[in-house]
């Protein structure tokens, strides 16, 4: 069980900026519908990780350090709407945008060609890479290889 | 069915401009825009590939599709109603009646692929040996059994583990034939019955867990032991089955890999961590590649093993909503 609280990472509202949202110096950040299988992923990797608000009308978060963003797919046959409007409205700003270092995606590949396809578009807008890929909420082994992974990443 | 079937209480309009749970809103979007017909899959083009199969392997794809079509007439006709009584909101009722006639569309094409690739005797050979082959009516029996108790909640895991875990010892032959470049337009058609199920086995396992929220630690922990009781029961009959279709092909240890893997799915969807170890849902890459291009080890940055890596291939997604 983790004992990271992620809303620590988001302090008070910022008064400036595009974002207008909660600031957060998170080195992840992530989106996770109320589904929570993204959510629940992120909290079995014991980081610092700081999650977007769930309705695209609230304020979006403000990053303020080089982050990975973690999202999901949702089944869709076309690329259309496939990365949440969360995300894109958090990535509308530049601030954010030019902090962000990688994509992790979570997915199913019972959603054949669209597996994991909104961290392809982020990753392909952005020029990041994509850093890993997994399924519904990431088993034991997905864990510990991102556990890892970020660490390496990160120094 | 002899008992009385239960209906919803007491019906009122659906009003969908007041919405309890936007992931009804959600999924039924999502179903809507992925409805399909077998129409629209050009199967006749694979009459050439079907000759060049062997007579057993014919004989095995037509048995894995009428076992197919067994589950989705179970999942249209029981399943899915079962749960329509249980919902929690008006629209969760909606999004059902919505699953329900995807299962038989889904049980349709099944006979859309028959009509087109074999004969009438070949076809109704096929059907009299779904019904006597005593693990497939086991499988049927077990699950339509539970939707017929009394416990939504255990309805609920019971659909799911059929949505997510008990297609696949069929789901695994279109796949292995389509890797090896035969029946492509059949994989195409299952690949659209796949996406459907995995979207079907997500939101029916959401609300199950939407269920679990207000329940007791002890109510909760009698679901979870319940979930993987009936897990192993599934599980054992599921490994005989693959054993009567797929040992004249000596397929069966692979298939059961993709059982695992699956199975590890269906528990993710409940909420529920994944059981089987790495080391027994090590999955053919072949048939992984079948089920979706993107789910090769080469997209893992993190092991290094990914030597063809290439920054996001651009991807026209057509939306407006980004500012760059």
């Amino acid at each position: 069980m983790s004992t990271l609280i992620v809303d620590d990472q988001v302090t008070s509202a910022s008064p400036v900026g595009d974002a207008e949202g909660p600031v957060t110096d998170a080195p992840l950040i992530y989106f996770s519908s109320v589904s929570d299988n993204t959510h629940r992923f992120v909290q079995k990797l014991g980081v610092p990780a700081a999650r977007m608000p769930l309705l695209t009308k609230e304020p979006t978060l403000r990053a303020t350090r080089p982050y990975v963003l973690v999202l999901p797919t949702y089944g869709g046959i076309t690329g259309k709407g496939a990365v949440p409007r969360q995300v894109v409205k958090f990535l509308n700003d530049e601030q954010n945008r030019v902090l962000l270092r990688g994509v992790i995606g979570a997915g199913n590949t019972n959603f054949g060609e669209t597996y994991c396809l909104a961290a392809d578009i982020v990753a392909a807008k952005c020029g990041v890479p994509v850093l890993y890929r997994f399924e519904v909420m990431g088993t034991s082994e997905d864990v510990d290889r991102v556990t890892t992974g970020l660490e390496e990443f990160w120094t | 069915m002899s008992e009385k079937l239960k209906l919803v209480d007491r019906v009122q309009a659906i009003n969908w401009n007041r919405i309890q749970d936007d992931k009804d809103v959600d999924v039924w979007n999502r179903l809507v825009n992925n409805f399909w017909l077998p129409e629209k899959v050009p199967l006749s083009n694979d009459v050439q590939s079907w000759a060049t199969l062997t007579p057993e392997e014919q004989q095995l794809t037509m048995r894995v599709f009428t076992g197919l079509t067994l589950l989705d007439t179970v999942q249209a006709t029981v399943g899915a109603v079962s749960l329509i009584p249980d919902a929690l909101t008006p629209h969760e009722e909606a999004v059902l009646t919505n699953i329900a006639f995807m299962e038989s569309v889904h049980a349709k094409s099944y006979s859309s692929i028959f009509s087109t690739l074999a004969s009438t005797k070949e076809i109704d050979e096929a059907f009299r040996w779904s019904t006597e082959n005593v693990n497939l009516q086991k499988k049927a029996t077990i699950v339509t059994d539970y939707y017929r108790g009394d416990d939504p909640l255990k309805r609920k895991i019971a659909s799911t583990l059929l949505e997510s875990f008990l297609f696949y010892s069929g789901f695994y032959l279109p796949m292995y034939w389509s890797s090896r470049a035969k029946l492509t337009n059949t994989a195409d058609l299952v690949r659209l019955i796949i996406r459907d199920e995995a979207v079907h086995g997500y939101y029916i396992g959401y609300k199950f867990q939407r269920g679990l929220e207000s329940a007791t630690p002890e109510r909760r922990q009698e679901l979870k032991d319940y979930t993987f009781e009936l897990l192993f029961e599934l599980y054992e009959n599921e490994v005989q089955y693959t054993h009567d279709l797929y040992d004249s092909v000596g397929l069966a240890e692979d298939v059961k890999k993709f059982l695992h893997y699956n199975a590890n799915k269906a528990l993710m969807n409940l909420g529920y961590e994944a059981m089987f170890p790495s080391s027994v849902t090590d999955v053919n890459p072949a048939i992984l590649s079948a089920l979706s291009p993107n789910a090769d080890e080469n997209h893992d940055f993190f092991s290094g093993s990914g030597s063809s890596y290439v920054i996001g291939k651009a991807v026209n997604t057509e939306d407006e909503d980004w500012d760059f």
